[in-house]
């Protein structure tokens, strides 16, 4: 033990340190939504906050063991949006946030593999790029084989293998990240000469991320790939005017999908106008309605519930997501509409904190990527944490109508298993990163 | 790859940061737009959730309005029900899922729900909120008396009218009774609520039960606005109770005979009768020439110190409180007008042309005649308080509104309306041992021989605790002494002490 490993070990502590506020604040969250539904604190509450520490306590023993000099802020964050997404989903529906919590498990141990397994050298994963984007690409199309896809909510994403149903398309964001880090790390020279031949392959993902788009409805993930593929392209090239390029083929290409196909055309009228004030043609009665009782109504009932949760928010466990009669008032609420449900419940003060966890989680992730010294890491790095923004901003952004409305998850918070074990995949791959570039 | 590094983090942080204020918009700027949307179902939602202040009557004990808890959904809702069903039906008013709110329930809602401002009120929701309790409203005490209030109903039952009876002194309102009424817990239903509003057609015109006829219900006043019209007379000191006048049976104006009620080919005759008398008996042609002389701008002022043209200041919502003035008919709907120009002074000064009143406004002229010349605000709400009842909220205190006369005035007037019932158009609801006043009024409808039929008075005459208007709608061929006089003695003779009965 040198003067080194003493260094190395100090962020662990931090680490450890930062995620007993996490245990305190889910045991309050749990706690808030104990009372305000049964009226009595119950020690149940106590025992998912403390279950919750023990786990994330375990993914630190693995993160000392492994990667002893990485960031010490991002398993802590991590611990804090899945607590609240946890706790808003058990708000919600008790048995949804069993599952999730069975699911943030099955992260934690992908986590813990991803640390031990590649703890020595992930610079390997260059050397199967090929293998990734394969994957990437089969991935993405196995909802479309027959007897495997199913559709939910007019996207075909989900592939059923017997009892388990999950998105490919989650992990296929992963795959695709490692394989653009590995393959713009090798052909970044010849890229940044702009010749037609190099050129060709931003066409052919561009082509494929269209195609995506207008097959399989996902509008969502589509821009993700391409903001992902973009964003790499410009930190490997330099070159601005692949970006601006880049946009420009996009805007072309999604007005020709505005133009040709009805599922992208309605997603942007509702954007727009979500409030009719006329009946106007309703595809799913077929009768007239007015559209934000149609088309709009849970982009509008979203918003609803936003407005609802004013500064100071309704309370955890206070917000109302029932009709008189019981029914739900939001579709999906657990999901795509997670953002919708907190913003009620926490207000604009705790909104906008979670927001920041987000923010900081970027900053800290971008960090990584300027302290890696080779082209890969810093890829990848970039990567990574550029697409959990994006996804981020297209999901929140969507429900608040800053864009059109696409149904993806809100990384850590959402209820879905994919997203999550993903997620966690997403963050093993930032602190493998992090603790070589610390422990050069 | 440093720089790029830099600019995607500025790019995705910019995204970021664009989220934090779209977040700001929607829970801010956005809020009351959003609250007031027609398909915004959260508000109607919450507003179920919070456990409802309960309504009592001027007992503390007598329950109008309570809650019913409903577990739906996992949440627990509040409904409203009305263990009395129906008593002071449009005065406590409704508070349902579909139909939305009305009455004191409306207009209350406030303290009923505990978002007053209060600041005893905001504490205790703030403890309730942080308990994890149900927000529990403040309580209301109302004035109303329940034993008064039952007779009011039991006599106007069949009837289509009002009564309203307060006190002078104070305002506190005992008495707010409008027929036909209405089950409250039957408002819900659509059934229910059909059945409501088809209720009994004994009344043409406005057949209702939901209106309130004692603030809302608009009836000319007859004679009982002489009352007025001699306070203006008064006040100007142009006559005396001794003044003398001539009754040939009818009044020239515009070169017309305005004759007095009865036949109108043998109507009835006085001859030479003094001031008092031509009030005492309610003279017509007497009154015209009154208000020839002193115009209808005069008279009108004079209405206007009584609160004429002026919403009562009642804890009833305002679309419930219709103001007491000359209406005309205009693009289909009734307006108030004031422009003494377009007024018959003669006809207006005996309480026709165009004047349509509330119960309650009348219920006021004579309180304020009972009080000295000054009007006291009227008020259903006694006081508020905590849930739980030990605490007071607030207390309503007693409040002037108008000063209507002068002192000597509504003195000469006590003199005056006493004159109705020991020998007037009234003697025949005298009460042994009580001298109380009175004024009828027989007001003519559109029907020939239909009228509506007054008495508002006030008791005992030289100490008033109670003031009142009674009001019969449409009543064949009832004069307000016969029909609406004997209501009003019940209810004095159920108010005051028992010894004097």
């Amino acid at each position: 033990m040198g003067a080194r490993s003493l260094i190395s070990i100090r962020p662990r502590n931090r680490e450890l340190l930062y995620l007993l506020p996490v245990g305190v604040l889910t045991g309050t969250g749990f706690a808030s939504v104990y009372i305000a539904r049964q009226s009595f604190v119950s020690w149940g509450s106590l025992g998912y906050a403390i279950f919750f520490l023990a786990l994330y306590v375990a993914a630190h023993l693995v993160a000392r063991f492994a990667v002893p000099a990485a960031d010490p802020y991002l398993l802590p964050m991590t611990g804090v949006l899945t607590a609240i997404g946890v706790t808003e989903i058990y708000r919600l529906g008790p048995d949804d946030a069993f599952k999730q919590g069975l699911w943030i498990v099955v992260g934690v141990g992908l986590f813990a593999l991803a640390l031990i397994g590649l703890r020595r050298d992930y610079r390997s994963l260059e050397n199967y790029k090929y293998l990734f984007g394969i994957a990437a690409i089969a991935l993405l199309f196995l909802p479309r084989v027959p007897g495997l896809g199913t559709t939910v909510n007019g996207a075909r994403l989900w592939v059923r293998v017997g009892p388990i149903q999950f998105q490919p398309g989650e992990f296929a964001k992963i795959f695709l990240i490692v394989f653009l880090a590995a393959y713009l790390r090798e052909k970044r020279e010849a890229l940044a000469q702009a010749r037609l031949k190099d050129v060709g392959p931003l066409l052919l993902i561009w082509g494929g991320c269209m195609l995506t788009l207008v097959s399989s409805n996902d509008l969502g993930s589509a821009l993700l790939y391409y903001g992902i593929f973009l964003s790499m392209l410009y930190v490997a090239t330099a070159r601005l005017s692949y970006v601006v390029v880049g946009l420009a083929l996009f805007v072309v290409g999604g007005y020709g999908a505005y133009e040709r196909v009805p599922h992208v055309k309605e997603r942007i009228t509702i954007w727009l106008h979500p409030w009719t004030t006329h009946p106007v043609y309703c595809p799913l009665t077929g009768t007239k309605t007015l559209r934000q009782d149609c088309q709009s109504y849970q982009l509008v009932k979203s918003l609803y519930s936003i407005a609802n949760g004013h500064f100071g928010g309704a309370g955890l466990g206070k917000g109302v997501f029932n009709t008189t009669d019981g029914k739900p008032l939001i579709p999906y609420i657990n999901t795509d509409f997670i953002y919708s449900a907190l913003a009620q419940e926490i207000g604009l003060i705790g909104s906008a904190a979670l927001l920041l966890v987000f923010m900081l989680f970027v900053a800290r992730g971008m960090k990584i990527a300027l302290q890696a010294d080779d082209g890969f890491s810093k890829l990848l790095a970039a990567g990574l944490t550029f697409g959990f923004a994006l996804q981020t901003f297209i999901i929140v952004g969507g429900v608040l109508r800053v864009i059109p409305l696409t149904g993806i998850t809100l990384p850590f918070v959402s209820y879905g298993g994919s997203s999550v074990v993903a997620n966690f995949v997403l963050l093993a791959g930032l602190l493998l990163v992090s603790h070589r570039a610390n422990s050069q | 790859m440093n720089a790029q590094i830099s600019r995607l983090a500025l790019v995705a942080l910019i995204l970021l940061t664009a989220l934090i204020g779209a977040t700001t918009y929607w829970q801010t700027w956005a809020t009351g737009s959003l609250a007031a949307k027609q398909d915004n179902e959260i508000q109607r939602v919450a507003q179920f959730r919070i456990r409802r202040g309960l309504i009592y009557a001027s007992d503390g004990k007598t329950l109008l309005a309570a809650n019913r808890a409903v577990k739906r959904g996992g949440q627990t809702l509040f409904f409203r029900r009305y263990p009395t069903h129906g008593f002071a039906s449009q005065t406590v008013g409704y508070s349902t899922q579909g139909r939305s709110r009305s009455g004191i329930e409306r207009d209350q809602n406030a303290y009923l729900t505990a978002s007053n401002a209060n600041l005893g009120t905001i504490f205790d929701k703030l403890t309730d909120n942080l308990k994890g309790a149900t927000v529990t409203g403040n309580n209301l005490i109302l004035n109303l008396r329940v034993g008064v209030q039952r007779i009011a109903e039991t006599a106007l039952a069949g009837k289509c009218g009002a009564a309203v009876m307060l006190n002078p002194k104070t305002g506190a309102v005992y008495v707010m009774a409008s027929s036909p009424s209405y089950d409250p817990n039957k408002i819900e239903s659509n059934t229910g609520y059909a059945s409501i509003l088809k209720s009994p057609s004994a009344c043409p015109g406005s057949t209702s039960a939901l209106l309130n006829r004692a603030t809302q219900g608009l009836y000319p006043p007859g004679s009982t606005f002489k009352t007025v019209t001699a306070a203006a007379a008064l006040d100007a000191g142009i006559y005396k109770p001794d003044s003398p006048f001539y009754d040939p049976g009818y009044c020239v104006e515009y070169g017309q005979k305005v004759r007095n009620a009865g036949n109108p080919e043998a109507p009835e005759t006085f001859g030479h009768v003094d001031f008092l008398q031509a009030y005492e008996h309610s003279i017509n042609a007497v009154f015209c020439n009154i208000g020839m002389k002193l115009g209808a701008a005069k008279i009108t002022d004079e209405a206007k110190d009584f609160g004429f043209y002026d919403e009562p200041p009642i804890e009833l919502p305002s679309s419930q409180v219709e103001p007491s003035g000359e209406y005309r008919f205009q693009n289909g709907g009734l307006h108030l007008f004031d422009d003494p120009g377009q007024m018959d002074p003669g006809r207006l000064a005996f309480g026709q042309d165009k004047l349509l009143v509330t119960p309650l406004q009348m219920a006021l002229v004579a309180a304020g005649v009972a009080n000295g010349g000054t009007i006291m605000e009227p008020h259903l709400v006694k006081k508020v308080t905590a849930p739980g009842g030990s605490k007071t909220v607030a207390k309503t205190k007693p409040k002037v509104w108008k000063h209507a006369m002068k002192p000597s005035t509504a003195a000469t007037l006590n003199t005056m309306m006493q004159a109705v019932i020991t020998g007037g158009t009234a003697t025949g609801v005298q009460i042994p041992g009580i001298t109380w006043a009175g004024k009828t009024g027989t007001a003519e409808t559109n029907e020939p021989g239909v009228y509506d039929a007054w008495f508002i008075f006030f008791a005992p005459a030289d100490h008033p605790v109670v003031a009142g208007a009674v009001v019969i709608e449409h009543s064949a061929g009832g004069f307000g002494g016969a029909v609406a006089a004997p209501i009003a003695k019940q209810l004095v003779q159920a108010i005051l002490p028992t010894s004097s009965k």
